[in-house]
């Protein structure tokens, strides 16, 4: 087990330094100069923050030295500087991050427990008109553009009903503390967190009750039902534990998509998480942020990864006990 | 062929998906015809509500533009993003995944490190950076989308080679003096296909929900007419022409849903063939 | 009073399957303290009317008409409720697959103990300490430790085991045993044969053993059931149906049977040396895919050396794990090997590539075990043929003329050649096989597992038409198998492999009557049938 998570971390690590080599070639293989590509295009920053880009990353030194000082300040955190927000990215990606964890946390926990469980009621009832229900809302789901559920939930449950706030993290102004503020919180994060989960939902719907319906066929299954067991128990004990293996490695691969979902949520919802801050910084053309929250995410996911990894290896003692 | 449609047609919800699929292409191929003027222009007062006036059944925008002719000319950008998209994505990861799947070793690790990097980094950032470097175009949009998404096809295709390889009439073709690229054209791949086909009908699905977020960013191509475009433009005066909104995304919302559902067709209908084994 | 009455039996399949009834009028009692042997080929129908006795039935198969009587209640009348309680409780059933029958995630222990709780019996600790006794009875080594295993860390005669005190965990009247040894190695398949028959001894329990082995059936059975294609062919007790067979059927089955003893002296050969293997070698290595995983190191092949002569059939016997298969894929450089010479007409092919080993290639070739895996379902039987004659530069035309004379030569018609390897049957396919083997002109052929998938009818016919394809084409043959009554009637010489090495090389009477080591004894002793065998040639 310990040897499992240390090579994952290992190859973390390595997937992370690629991302970063990967920017540094693309702020290079962008049309026109490095450091005015670094201070963002329509920041039309002035010379002297140009001339100080150039002197810190190294930009008329060879391209190998310009990597390591680009790769020796990054593993610092160093991200770069916002011309455009006038402070430090690695500053502002800190002060947006929790925002995000929150609801990409909370819609990937509630896509997986909802998935989860409408596939496994869909599965113990094959054919019944509840699976059809299940399985059509789950087509339906599958194929709907993710900004456009947060835009028409926004739309009818805020503008129409008023039921929920359809806008931002925390009431402006309202200055709650306290338990008021987690409430009002939660509030203005179930619009969001729900949008964002509903595709995910969706995927792990379909793959629990394909999964499901696969081994109910197999053969340990039988032996279950030879010694007599109950129905629930057979379901419970024997099929879901060993259909869940498949969907936990769904989860673990679609970890980026949920984070490429939070990118447009936090849009929509102008929640001040890093994915509004990556739709500010596209329409400001402010490169360093762009890149710098494109990493950072990078290392979310793969820290989404390492716990599916680890709940995997929990579950599945063939791993557990040879690797 | 015959069975093929057979079992196709047995699924009825495919058949839906066809014939939605259908009016969509139909669409998209007369829409210069029916609507020979550019969906930008001006034709109307702004914010003209549906079925208020003859000649312009679904309105105008915000800027007084058609809705239903830039509903038509966005048809032919989502087929056409989604289905290059997708041809590009397929040619670069089948050979990736038959290569990584046929030479197990070195070459195995070397390309699955790769693939595996570029399944594990958020696909839409990485489509989102890519873009935002390089100035939107339809075809850096086009690449863009391919780039995020062949990894799935290299790991479909390569573990259907890993299992295919070491199946008895590979080896049998590989001591009746059949050279690798042979085996792998005319042994492996034709019985990777059904896989790959159903995939890739998925995937044209999934590049035409990828393209339309891409544009309601505002990363599309600036001079195209795009559903995702038409949700963005109007995501400002929701409260006052929700259908501006609403429209454009019932189309995606159809279109993607006719692609699955021809996929989970295709995918009934073409795998009994590779299972008949284990009945 | 028997304890299980079955009365007109009649199961449907679903609409669209080759026939109607899965198993149609079966009728037969089922003693206390019986093993009642159900024979029959793929198809028969065999398993499907045990399933029926515990409402196990696959889905879209249903029983439709007759009775199934335990203990005074018709089995096919009661509720789910009222079957549950009778399963695993009254009659319990083994399966062919213990590691797939069993669930990879649960340690033994607990899926033992699991049959307890079914029924409400026991608590907990109780529980696990009757599954470590019931472990003890079947005698797996260790208890203690494996009751803790995984079943993916147990060998498979170890995991029939703990299926077998799963079954026999409260004691049933009844235990359904479906091919419970097919799966497994012949001297493992002795051991669990004599665990069930002391079990049923010990605890007057009744047996349905099914199976398609009559080496077994001659074994264990007191009665015998032979079916056909869903019906009852000859019933009877054992030694009635086994040594007087009634049914035409029945007696082709016992006919097709290889016998131990049956094999002719060795022809004088010309000691024309036609391959040479010298110590090959070769060990896998299975990474963990980790960084810090260990690697797991497997010694398949150690040091084997021998030499096939002209016109000489040399059988490579040994159990599952034993290298065999290793052996032929590294003569023929599907694995290539790590050290070691293999010399066909004075050139070494293990150190050969590209162009010089496609030709040399083509003087060995292979026949493969599965019928199914081994022909491309999306070829034509006419590019499976020509295919390999076309990649040596034969023109098309003569390699199509030459593919129709190859599908005469195994006994297909030549029309075959438009037709797909699913319009075949398994006995059919493997023709197509040997042709394929054949279409190159090779001086030797490698036969894997060529017959173990086959029934025991067609095995028959197709072992000889290899024997018969060997003298016309004066072919020399290594054939790799598990089972010595097959080599016993194929081959000149037997070498016999355990653990990658070899451990005894001779001519086939001598190995197979008076062989040299243990091992291969314990080999020969494990064969199922052999008083029987004895007896049949008495009779005869």
């Amino acid at each position: 087990m310990i040897p499992f998570i240390l090579g994952r971390l290992v190859k973390a690590g390595f997937i992370l330094l690629a991302i970063l080599v990967f920017n540094f070639l693309l702020i290079h293989a962008a049309p026109g100069d490095p450091a005015a590509v670094m201070a963002g295009e329509a920041g039309a920053a002035d010379a002297k923050f140009l001339a100080d880009l150039r002197e810190r990353f190294g930009l008329d030194q060879p391209l190998y030295i310009q990597l390591w000082t680009y790769l020796k300040g990054a593993v610092q955190l160093d991200l770069g500087f916002s011309y455009r927000q006038q402070m430090p990215v690695s500053e502002l990606i800190a002060s947006r991050l929790p925002a995000t964890l929150l609801l990409t946390g909370v819609a990937f926990v509630l896509s997986l427990v909802l998935g989860v469980t409408a596939g496994v009621a869909a599965s113990a009832r094959q054919g019944s008109w509840g699976d059809t229900i299940i399985s059509m809302l789950a087509l339906l789901f599958y194929a709907t553009p993710l900004f456009w559920v947060a835009l028409m939930a926004s739309l009818v449950f805020s503008v129409w009903l008023g039921w929920l706030p359809g806008f931002g993290y925390e009431t402006i102004g309202a200055g709650y503390t306290g338990i008021e503020h987690v409430l009002d919180v939660a509030k203005h994060l179930v619009l969001p967190a729900t949008t964002l989960g509903l595709f995910f939902m969706a995927i792990y719907m379909r793959m629990t009750r394909a999964s499901m319906l696969e081994v109910s066929r197999l053969d340990f299954v039988k032996t279950a039902r030879a010694k007599g067991l109950k129905r629930s128990v057979i379901q419970r004990r024997h099929i879901l534990r060993n259909a869940l293996l498949p969907v936990i490695t769904l989860a673990g691969l679609q970890a980026g998509q949920i984070f490429g979902g939070a990118i447009l949520t936090e849009t929509v919802f102008a929640w001040p998480g890093i994915g509004r801050l990556m739709f500010e910084a596209i329409n400001q053309r402010d490169y360093a942020v762009i890149l710098g929250v494109f990493y950072i995410s990078g290392a979310m996911v793969l820290l989404f990864n390492l716990i599916t990894d680890v709940i995997y290896v929990i579950v599945d003692p063939r791993i557990r006990l040879t690797a | 062929m015959k069975d093929f449609w057979k079992r196709f047609r047995y699924n009825r919800g495919a058949v839906i998906g066809l014939v939605i699929l259908a009016i969509v292409i139909a669409t998209a191929i007369a829409a210069p015809f029916i609507f020979p003027q550019s969906p930008w222009k001006m034709v109307q007062r702004p914010f003209l509500p549906p079925f208020t006036q003859g000649g312009l059944p679904l309105g105008t925008d915000a800027l007084g533009r058609d809705v239903l002719s830039g509903l038509a000319h966005g048809a032919y950008v989502s087929l056409l993003v989604g289905l290059v998209s997708t041809i590009v994505a397929l040619a670069i990861g089948v050979p990736v995944g038959a290569f990584a799947g046929y030479f197990v070793g070195r070459t195995d690790d070397a390309l699955m490190r790769f693939t595996e990097f570029f399944q594990t980094i958020p696909s839409f950032a990485l489509a989102i950076v890519l873009l935002a470097i390089f100035q939107p175009s339809l075809t850096y949009v086009i690449i863009a989308i391919a780039v995020v998404s062949w990894p799935p096809v290299a790991r479909l295709v390569r573990g259907e080679v890993l299992s295919l390889r070491t199946r008895e009439f590979v080896e049998a073709a590989t001591l009746s003096g059949l050279g690798n690229v042979q085996i792998i054209l005319r042994h492996i791949l034709p019985n990777a296909l059904p896989s790959i086909i159903v995939l890739a009908s998925l995937m044209v699905a999934q590049a035409i929900l990828l393209e339309s977020s891409l544009s309601f960013l505002g990363l599309g191509d600036p001079n195209i007419m795009s559903w995702g475009y038409m949700i963005g433009a109007a995501r400002t005066v929701i409260r006052t022409a929700w259908w501006l909104s609403f429209l454009p995304g019932m189309a995606i919302l159809l279109t993607v849903l006719a692609l699955n559902l021809i996929g989970e067709g295709l995918n009934d209908a073409l795998n009994p063939r590779l299972t008949r084994k284990s009945e | 009073m028997s304890l299980l009455s079955i009365r007109d039996l009649a199961i449907a399949l679903p609409g669209g399957a080759d026939r109607r009834y899965a198993a149609k009028d079966i009728n037969f009692d089922l003693a206390a303290g019986e093993i009642l042997c159900i024979v029959g080929e793929s198809g028969s129908g065999k398993s499907m009317s045990a399933n029926a006795v515990m409402g196990l039935l696959p889905e879209g198969v249903n029983a439709v008409g007759g009775t199934i009587t335990f203990d005074g209640q018709d089995i096919l009348g009661l509720s789910e409720q009222q079957m549950m309680a009778l399963r695993g409780r009254r009659i319990s059933m083994i399966f062919q697959e213990p590691l797939s029958a069993l669930n990879p995630l649960m340690r033994v222990g607990a899926q033992i103990a699991e049959v307890f709780e079914a029924h409400g019996e026991l608590v907990g600790s109780e529980r696990r300490a009757r599954a470590l006794t019931l472990l003890k009875e079947v005698g797996i080594p260790d208890p203690e430790s494996a009751i803790r295993a995984y079943p993916f860390q147990l060998s498979g005669g170890q995991r029939q085991r703990v299926m077998i005190a799963m079954a026999l965990a409260l004691e049933p009247e009844i235990l359904i045993a479906d091919e419970p040894t097919t799966a497994l190695d012949v001297t493992t398949q002795a051991q669990i044969l004599e665990l069930i028959e002391d079990l049923r001894r010990s605890r007057g329990m009744a047996v349905i053993f099914i199976t398609h082995d009559f080496g077994v059936v001659a074994d264990i059975a007191d009665r015998v059931i032979v079916m056909q294609t869903g019906t009852i062919v000859e019933t009877g007790t054992a030694d009635e149906v086994l040594l007087k067979p009634q049914h035409p059927y029945t007696r082709a089955l016992i006919d097709a049977i290889p016998r131990l003893t049956r094999h002719d002296e060795v022809a004088p050969i010309d000691r024309k040396t036609v391959l040479t293997v010298e110590g090959l070698n070769k060990t896998f290595s299975t990474s963990s895919g980790t960084f810090f995983g260990k690697r797991r190191v497997v010694k398949a092949v150690q040091d084997v050396s021998f030499e096939l002569y002209s016109g000489e059939t040399i059988g490579i016997v040994g159990e599952s794990g034993s290298g065999k298969s290793t052996v032929g894929r590294c003569l023929v450089r599907l694995i290539n090997p790590d050290t070691g010479r293999v010399m066909v007409d004075g050139a070494d092919i293990a150190h050969m590539s590209g162009a010089d080993l496609r030709d040399q290639r083509r003087k060995m070739q292979m026949i493969f075990q599965d019928p199914f895996s081994s022909l491309n379902p999306r070829a034509r039987v006419s590019r499976i043929l020509t295919e390999g004659l076309i990649a040596h530069n034969v023109p098309i035309a003569d390699a199509m003329v030459k593919a129709r004379a190859l599908l005469e030569m195994v006994g297909l018609d030549p029309s075959a050649m438009g037709r797909f390897p699913h319009e075949f049957s398994g006995g059919q396919r493997q023709r197509i096989g040997i042709a394929r083997a054949l279409a190159l002109d090779p001086s030797i052929i490698i036969a894997d597992e060529a017959v173990s998938a086959l029934d025991v009818s067609i095995q028959a016919q197709v072992l000889d038409l290899l024997a018969d394809l060997k003298t016309r084409l004066n072919l020399s043959m290594l054939f790799i198998t598990h089972d010595l009554r097959v080599a016993a009637r194929i081959c000149d010489r037997i070498i016999v492999m355990q653990k990658g090495r070899i451990v005894e090389v001779g001519p086939t009477g001598k190995v197979l009557h008076d062989p040299d080591t243990a091992y291969t004894r314990s080999l020969l002793d494990a064969i199922p049938g052999q008083d029987y065998e004895r007896a049949l040639a008495k009779a005869e």
